[in-house]
């Protein structure tokens, strides 16, 4: 009998232990977990760094004094980017939920801020996307030899090169007219570019099988996304420091001008271009987060971030510059080569008497001996300097003056398609940040019905955001990416920062905060990132916000339209913006960032009639309604 | 009588020689780039390569007048450079005094030009006929274009990668139903037998070995 008691007892003892874990398996079901602390330091790297550290610091070193520029961007990163980046990863470890859910757990009037957060996050992803498209569509095209952007096509009749393109370069015509089929004003629509469809279909479909099951796939996709890039860039370095000319490009870069400091414009890009960089403000760092152990050392991640995304900056500058001072060179030995053609052609004298290194010499002697005959030549003037200040930064940078640079190395299909896959990666892993930060709030509300696998919701997500992007693949596309570019992931975001440490700093409180990362890493934050949060970056990101309004507000927005009727074709032509598209404009702007006015006032309302309402039930405690 | 002859060849070249001169209305400009095209390679201009340009010309006008039989003789040139540059003119093998009009000439050597420029190991650029346009290549424009093939190519895989994991999730689901089904049958026979009490279901449970999700977690 003993014996029988005994058996029952110890088989119901593993039946609660099975239980017991089945039941912390089904609570811990409910929200995923990253497989390992590398998965998650690796896509919070992937979501900051993006095509911005490749196309926009470089160009903004370049024209902001080279070295110089570093001093404003590192003391940006060091009072503004790193206490935001580490307040985001503080408060979505901590409360463990999306940006939604953590402002209204914060305060319910706060709630409009996740969902200001979230309608950003959708609106950067859908013209990020169209990005993509952008570079899979050259990427595919980088498969041919030679390069369909080498050369310009014929004309009908086969008598000479296409006007468009002659007038221009091929390369500014592959992408205008054979990528984009551009039309000359915002306001011309033009047709829905097949191509382009198709690719951007491709590209929706890329992302979607890597955030299919979530941060399950997500964390298996970001070892590749996050780390080649850094591979290619690592490649890109050793070619692009052994191509003639190389060093010219990189002494232009680095060479400090101190005098661009006194500028307050170079301080107001700085720290712009740190805030953007980091993709705070976007909902997707506090989604990741969400998703960690609760007792994770976030103060280690969030500066290893930062300052991962400040180097990648940097180590990206060093290769792009290379390439630009090589182009550089090419240019102006091309403008030698052209004048030497005209001299020796004028003056018949012997082939290669004149090279480019005795190229001076020799038009001083022929400006002493026939001047009225070299006048008649109209040689033009070969400035390298002036070359090298050609610069461009964004899709400028990336189609028009890498693929040029690309087509003078030698071997330039590898090239190109390094270059691509590389920015197809950097945009990728920005994406799923993006997407996350869209999906997570949608997921933790609920709002999904409980037949509809995770799967099926996602698609659908999908093809909604896919449909509305086609409007970039219209002949006016490019003008509508410029747009959404400039304003959407501007203005909004800085008020949604702003808020944002305002909301955990006063309204959660300093001190709860601190408890709440001494719960996490058994330590308080000390006192450089309390007066941080406190007082130094708010006062940052409210001078940054009211000087960027204050700069955009003094001109009337304009865009630059490639228009080949305009009469100093192939300059684009500066036309402003109809109005139309001005209130477009406004409304991108205010849409998200009038949620947050919105959802306060809504559950203001909603309380006061609570509280005037009889309440019949005697178990109503109010001390726990949220 | 030799005398005369003489005078008459004399006098024929002198005006073979005014019909050649820069600016002539029925000749060519030529222009040679040997240097820039073959670098250290480069051969020396010298008669023997000027009477091989003489004769690849005589060889394009057999070529495009077919019948008349030109002779190096025929193709007259002068104001030689140091750059390599001359003018030729094209006298008919049937009467010396007369020159092939221009536009004959211009076919001519547009039909030959591949071989011309063969000869010197020169290409359109660096072998110029002044006046005379080279035909631009027509590209080569395969079948299919290529990025339809590596972009079939890559949405291939995507979308095969898509619905085997689509497929692999279904799959998934269905199993783990399976097991919940088979883990709540087992449950039903190892639980201890309770009073199914539906007011008690309200109530605290008192039973020592059943699952009950009100416990709170440790």
């Amino acid at each position: 009998m003993w014996s029988f008691l005994l058996t029952l007892i110890f088989s119901h003892l593993h039946i609660i232990s099975l239980k017991m874990v089945q039941t912390k398996e089904s609570a811990v079901e409910e929200r995923p977990k990253w497989d390992n602390k590398a998965q998650y330091l690796l896509t919070c790297i992937g979501f900051a760094v993006g095509l911005g550290n490749v196309w926009r610091f470089p160009y903004l070193c370049q024209i902001y004094g080279g070295g110089a520029f570093l001093i404003p961007y590192l003391i940006a990163l060091v009072f503004q980017g790193l206490p935001l980046l580490y307040l985001e990863l503080a408060i979505g470890q901590r409360l463990r939920l999306g940006s939604v859910g953590v402002w209204n757990s914060i305060s319910p009037l706060l709630g409009g801020v996740g969902i200001a957060s979230s309608i950003v996050s959708l609106l950067v992803s859908l013209f990020y996307n169209t990005i993509l498209a952008w570079v899979l569509w050259y990427f595919f095209h980088s498969f041919q030899d030679p390069l369909p952007w080498s050369s310009c096509p014929l004309n009908e009749n086969r008598t000479g090169y296409n006007v468009e393109c002659e007038k221009s370069t091929a390369v500014n015509y592959f992408w205008y007219r054979e990528t984009l089929n551009i039309t000359p004003d915002i306001e011309i629509s033009g047709s829905l570019q097949w191509w382009m469809v198709i690719c951007l279909v491709s590209a929706w479909c890329i992302v979607y099988i890597c955030v299919i099951k979530g941060i399950d796939s997500i964390g298996k996709a970001v070892y590749v996304t996050s780390t080649f890039p850094y591979l290619v860039l690592t490649i890109f370095l050793i070619r692009a420091l052994t191509l003639p000319g190389a060093t010219t490009g990189l002494v232009h870069l680095f060479t400090p001008r101190w005098e661009t400091l006194l500028n307050p414009q170079v301080w107001l890009d700085a720290a712009t271009q740190i805030f953007f960089s980091l993709s705070v403000a976007f909902g997707g760092l506090i989604a990741f987060s969400s998703y960690n152990a609760e007792k994770n050392n976030c103060e280690r991640d969030a500066v290893l971030v930062g300052v991962i995304n400040s180097a990648t900056s940097l180590y990206a500058s060093i290769p792009i510059f290379a390439i630009l001072g090589f182009k550089a060179n090419n240019a102006y030995l091309a403008c030698l080569d052209k004048n030497i053609l005209s001299l020796t052609n004028a003056f018949d004298i012997a082939d290669q008497n004149i090279t480019t290194d005795t190229y001076d010499q020799w038009v001083t002697y022929l400006n002493e001996t026939y001047p009225d005959q070299v006048l008649k030549l109209s040689l033009d003037v070969c400035d390298l300097q002036d070359l090298l200040d050609q610069s461009a930064s964004g899709t400028g940078l990336a189609f028009i003056v890498f693929t040029e640079a690309v087509i003078s190395m030698p071997g330039s299909q590898v090239w190109a398609i390094l270059f691509f896959v590389m920015l197809f990666s950097l945009g990728l892993s920005s994406m799923f940040g993006n997407m996350e930060g869209v999906l997570t709030p949608i997921k933790d509300f609920k709002l999904v019905p409980k037949w509809m696998p995770n799967e099926l919701f996602t698609v659908i997500v999908f093809v909604l955001c896919c449909a509305t992007a086609l409007i970039f693949t219209l002949g006016s596309g490019n003008y509508w990416v410029e747009v959404f570019n400039s304003y959407v992931g501007s203005v909004p975001l800085l008020i949604i920062a702003l808020f944002e440490i305002i909301g955990v700093i006063y309204v959660r409180g300093m001190k709860t905060f601190s408890d709440d990362i001494y719960y996490m890493t058994g330590r308080r934050p000390n006192i450089f990132w309390k007066a941080c949060w406190m007082v130094i970056s708010p006062v940052m990101l409210l001078v940054v916000f009211v000087a960027y309004v204050v700069v955009q507000a003094q001109k009337h927005p304009s865009y630059p339209a490639w228009n080949p009727d305009f009469e100093e074709f192939p300059k684009t032509e500066p036309k402003p913006y109809p109005d139309w598209v001005f209130a477009i404009i406004v409304l991108l702007c205010a849409v998200p960032v009038i949620s947050i006015p919105l959802v306060a006032v809504y559950k203001l309302i909603c309380r006061g009639m609570k509280k005037t309402s009889v309440d019949l039930n005697p178990y109503n405690n109010y001390a726990f309604e949220g | 009588m030799l005398d005369k002859i003489l005078f008459l060849l004399c006098l024929a070249a002198a005006l073979a020689d005014q019909r050649c001169m820069p600016g002539a209305p029925q000749g060519f400009h030529v222009r040679l780039s040997i240097k820039t095209a073959l670098g250290d390679e480069a051969y020396v201009w010298n008669e023997n390569e000027m009477f091989l340009f003489r004769a690849s010309l005589a060889f394009a006008m057999r070529n495009h007048m077919g019948g008349q039989q030109f002779e190096v003789s025929n193709i007259i040139v002068c104001n030689e450079t140091e750059r390599v540059s001359f003018w030729f003119v094209v006298t008919s093998p049937l009467d010396t005094s007369q020159l092939i009009d221009q536009e004959n000439v211009e076919v001519a050597v547009r039909k030959s030009r591949n071989r011309i420029n063969g000869a010197f190991l020169l290409n359109d650029k660096t072998l110029e006929f002044i006046g005379i346009l080279p035909t631009l290549a027509a590209p080569f424009i395969p079948a299919t274009p290529p990025w339809l093939i590596a972009f079939g190519v890559v949405m291939g895989a995507v979308g095969a990668g898509i619905i085997i994991m689509l497929v692999s999730s279904v799959v998934q689901r269905k199993r783990k139903a399976n097991e919940k089904t088979r883990d709540e049958d087992n449950d039903e026979e190892t639980r201890v037998k309770t009073v199914e009490n539906g007011a008690a279901r309200d109530g605290v449970y008192n039973m020592s070995f059943s699952e009950d999700e009100r416990f709170t977690e440790m």
